[in-house]
């Protein structure tokens, strides 16, 4: 090839201002990581300056979200190389909204881990690593590279096995050989499938991917879907593989669980409806029999394992993996609808898993117990723990007019327009909800309503912040739940973006470039 | 070429597959980095192996003469393998702690968090 | 490891090391070369002085914390990052000063910072797990 038949690889117009809200909220949380590192021998300070940076994320955030709003996916990318050579960073609605989520849920916990923490102790590493892990979450809500994503993984890996050890009890190091293991696991299979989709398309651009996909090998393209099912699937903790989180999640202190739970499998399951259906939509349709089963399956097991444990944070571990089932469907049905209600699911998701384990570990402070046949009483020691358990009980089954509610009416309502499998989807989604609401009323009553077998612990002096965490968090499902419009229809934009993919591949500046005019 | 290291690439993740079946979670880590290992070669053979010549420009040209190997496999399997080392790293010093603590590198005795015959749920409220 | 012998030449190496490294971090602009085999050199010259002298030696000579130094690593590589801020480009795109100094001109350039920061980043992890690492072996003698 001579030198001059080679086309432009460098952005040559100015970078808006505003498309640097694309990278500021990870940049944003790896730097605030970094100072605390440097900050970590100082106690209060390390809080303080965590508070502050995690606060102006979730300001880079909505100020993502307006621009997305109004002139619609935003992307740069890095070091003004043309996509696919530079590394771009492109959020949608979706990504933006799960990012702010994210960053939400992590300043509530940030709050709530100072009544654990107790005195606090030097330069234990805990605000570092938990702005790590919000940065790792938050670029792979970002990216739009595949391998990118791949070590945004990595990164939340890192940070996850420092928060799961943080303490070091024996359990947690139980728990954490599982973790580990079965993460890098599909870590490494994810990486397999980057390389043969490398090998295959000669891109790993996920805006280019959507435009060269069609013109490869449909089955080995098929080969390549799969294994990210697998990969992402082992991530989300959907049934067949879903061993580790049940396993893990109820080691670390409850600070450390409710981050866990907001954030890790949901990147999982982001990670497959970015993959699956605005990647290779052509793949998925061939897989649509296998993410079937799964949906049905993890539907079907997830509460049925809650309602069979003991241990309070387990059986809520189970309810997590019963939310991922909720998402599986979304993907499992071929309309926006159903897209759009995967996508308020996740977001849904979030925010109840992070406050369903605040309120846990709440309750463990009180009652002395991890596991609920020792508990008992609390109702009449406090009464706000025991509504707010019941109402994030309710809304995570689903039930009307909380937010957990609205995902589920928009999957139940695309199953039912999409006939045949589809009503199996919604009979497995109704017995969802209420298998759900089995484990999670017969937690209620355990905890709360029978008799106390022993005194239970009066309320230490910071509980209060810690139940105001959960509480606030909590009143945001009410109020999201109550006025749900603005939420769907934003679900339904994002989902017609990720559908038909035109904008999202616009805006990585890639339309220009004819698909023959490589190689 | 492409054949060998294709067949390599296959021992490779049989082998960590076939260790990663084992209880022992020494073994199960070599698993991890053999398997680790087959995936960067399948990276590296996927960026098709054309030239051995490295690809860095020489001084006072702005592109390198003649053709040149593919660099960016090269960069991915890089990261990969400071990912790769550092996660085996951790996954090693996690293992002899929980042997330290645990006293069981067999998996199937680690059931601290998972107790092994938990109490059944009360059947009434 | 504590013969005399070692304790001698120990300082000898570990200058010579922290040296070189400075030198294949400084040359990877164009060259084979840069910040992060630079930052394993120099980790590499801090464990054979903790081997030397003992960990509590080291840590007097670092004056600073070595996590302290990774995480002014990350700093200094996001901030040259932000940089191109100010030129309306996308984030990492590298800017290039020309700074004349008597008879020669010495390119500086935000990727030079990014390297930097790669060999703080590099140096202090692997500096403070190396420590780590000898610490728990001066307690089991």
């Amino acid at each position: 090839m001579s030198q001059n038949a080679l086309p432009t690889a460098m952005i040559e117009t100015l970078t808006a201002i505003g498309d640097w809200l694309v990278v500021l909220p990870i940049v944003l949380a790896l730097m605030g990581g970094a100072l605390l590192l440097m900050l970590r021998q100082t106690g209060k300070l390390s809080l303080l300056a965590a508070l502050v940076v995690v606060g102006a994320i979730i300001a880079c955030d909505i100020g993502l979200l307006i621009r997305i709003a109004a002139e619609g996916p935003v992307s740069m990318t890095m070091g003004r190389w043309l996509p696919p050579f530079g590394i771009s960073l492109t959020a949608d609605i979706f990504g933006a909204a799960f990012a702010l989520a994210a960053a939400v849920v992590t300043l509530a916990v940030l709050a709530y881990a100072e009544i654990e923490r107790g005195e606090p102790e030097q330069g234990d590493g805990f605000h570092p690593l938990v702005l790590l892990l919000l940065g790792g979450v938050t670029g792979a809500f970002l990216t739009g590279d595949l391998f990118n994503l791949y070590v945004w993984f990595e990164v939340m890996l890192i940070a996850s096995f420092g928060l799961l050890v943080l303490g070091g009890g024996a359990a947690q190091l139980d728990g954490a050989v599982k973790y580990g293991f079965l993460n890098f696991l599909a870590t490494t299979l994810f990486l397999l499938a980057l390389g043969l989709s490398y090998g295959l398309l000669g891109t790993l651009n996920m805006a280019d991917i959507m435009r060269v996909a069609p013109m490869a090998d449909p089955a080995a393209m098929a080969g390549i879907a799969a294994l990210l099912l697998l990969a992402f699937g082992m991530k989300a903790a959907a049934f067949p593989i879903n061993a580790w989180l049940p396993a893990s999640y109820h080691t670390p202190p409850a600070a450390v669980s409710a981050l866990f739970a907001g954030l890790l499998t949901k990147v999982g399951a982001y990670a497959l409806l970015r993959a699956l259906v605005a990647i290779l939509p052509a793949s998925r349709d061939l897989l649509e029999p296998v993410l079937l089963a799964l949906a049905i399956g993890t539907l079907l097991v997830a509460p049925l394992g809650a309602i069979a444990e003991t241990n309070l944070r387990r059986a809520l571990g189970f309810l997590v993996i019963g939310g991922i089932g909720a998402v599986l469907a979304g993907l499992a049905l071929p309309s926006p609808a159903a897209i759009a209600g995967a996508g308020l699911y996740i977001f849904h998701a979030i925010v109840t898993m992070t406050a369903l384990y605040m309120v846990a570990g709440l309750i463990e402070r009180r009652s002395g117990a991890r596991d609920s046949r020792q508990m008992g009483g609390l109702y009449a020691a406090d009464s706000g723990l025991s509504v707010l358990f019941f109402v994030l009980i309710l809304a995570a089954a689903g039930v009307p007019p909380l937010l957990g509610f609205w995902p589920k009416l928009l999957l139940i309502e695309a199953g039912l327009a999409a006939g045949g499998w589809g009503y199996g989807l919604v009979a497995a989604l109704v017995a969802n909800a209420v298998l759900t609401l089995i484990a999670g009323t017969r937690l209620w009553a355990h905890i709360f309503w029978r008799n106390a077998p022993e005194a239970v612990a009066p309320r230490r002096h910071r509980d209060g912040i810690g139940f105001a965490a959960a509480g606030l968090l909590a009143a945001a499902i009410v109020a999201a739940g109550l006025w749900p419009n603005p939420l769907i229809a934003g679900a339904h934009m994002a989902a017609a973006d990720i559908v038909d993919p035109a904008h999202y591949v616009a805006a990585t500046g890639l339309a220009a470039v004819e698909p023959g005019e490589r190689e | 070429m492409d054949y060998i290291l294709a067949i390599l690439v296959g021992l490779f993740i049989a082998l960590g597959v076939y260790l990663l079946l084992s209880r022992s979670v020494i073994r199960m880590l070599l698993g991890m980095t053999i398997f680790g290992n087959g995936v960067n070669l399948l990276i590296f053979t996927a960026g098709r192996v054309t030239r051995e010549i490295a690809p860095i420009v020489p001084p006072g040209l702005e592109t390198p003469e003649g053709p040149i190997a593919n660099p960016l496999p090269q960069a991915l399997i890089l990261t990969a393998i400071v990912i790769g080392f550092s996660m085996f790293c951790f996954l090693l010093v996690l293992a002899y702690r929980a042997y330290q603590s645990l006293d069981a590198d067999n998996t199937d005795t680690m059931r601290l968090a998972e107790p092994e015959r938990a109490p059944e749920p009360p059947l009434s409220y | 490891m504590n013969t005399l012998i070692f304790r001698t030449l120990a300082p000898l190496i570990v200058a010579t090391m922290l040296v070189f490294s400075l030198y294949v971090c400084l040359r990877g602009h164009n060259e084979p070369g840069g910040g992060f085999i630079g930052g394993l050199i120099a980790a590499a010259a801090i464990a054979v002085f903790g081997m030397a002298s003992g960990v509590e030696e080291v840590r007097r000579a670092l004056r600073v914390d070595p996590m302290a130094i990774a995480g002014f690593g990350v700093v200094m590589a996001g901030a040259s990052g932000l940089m191109s801020l100010f030129i309306e480009a996308p984030f990492m795109t590298s800017i290039w000063l020309y700074l004349p100094l008597g008879d020669t001109t010495v390119p500086i350039s935000t990727p030079l910072f990014f390297d930097l920061g790669v060999y703080c980043v590099v140096f202090g992890t692997l500096a403070s797990v190396a420590l780590a690492l000898e610490a728990s072996d001066e307690e089991n003698h």
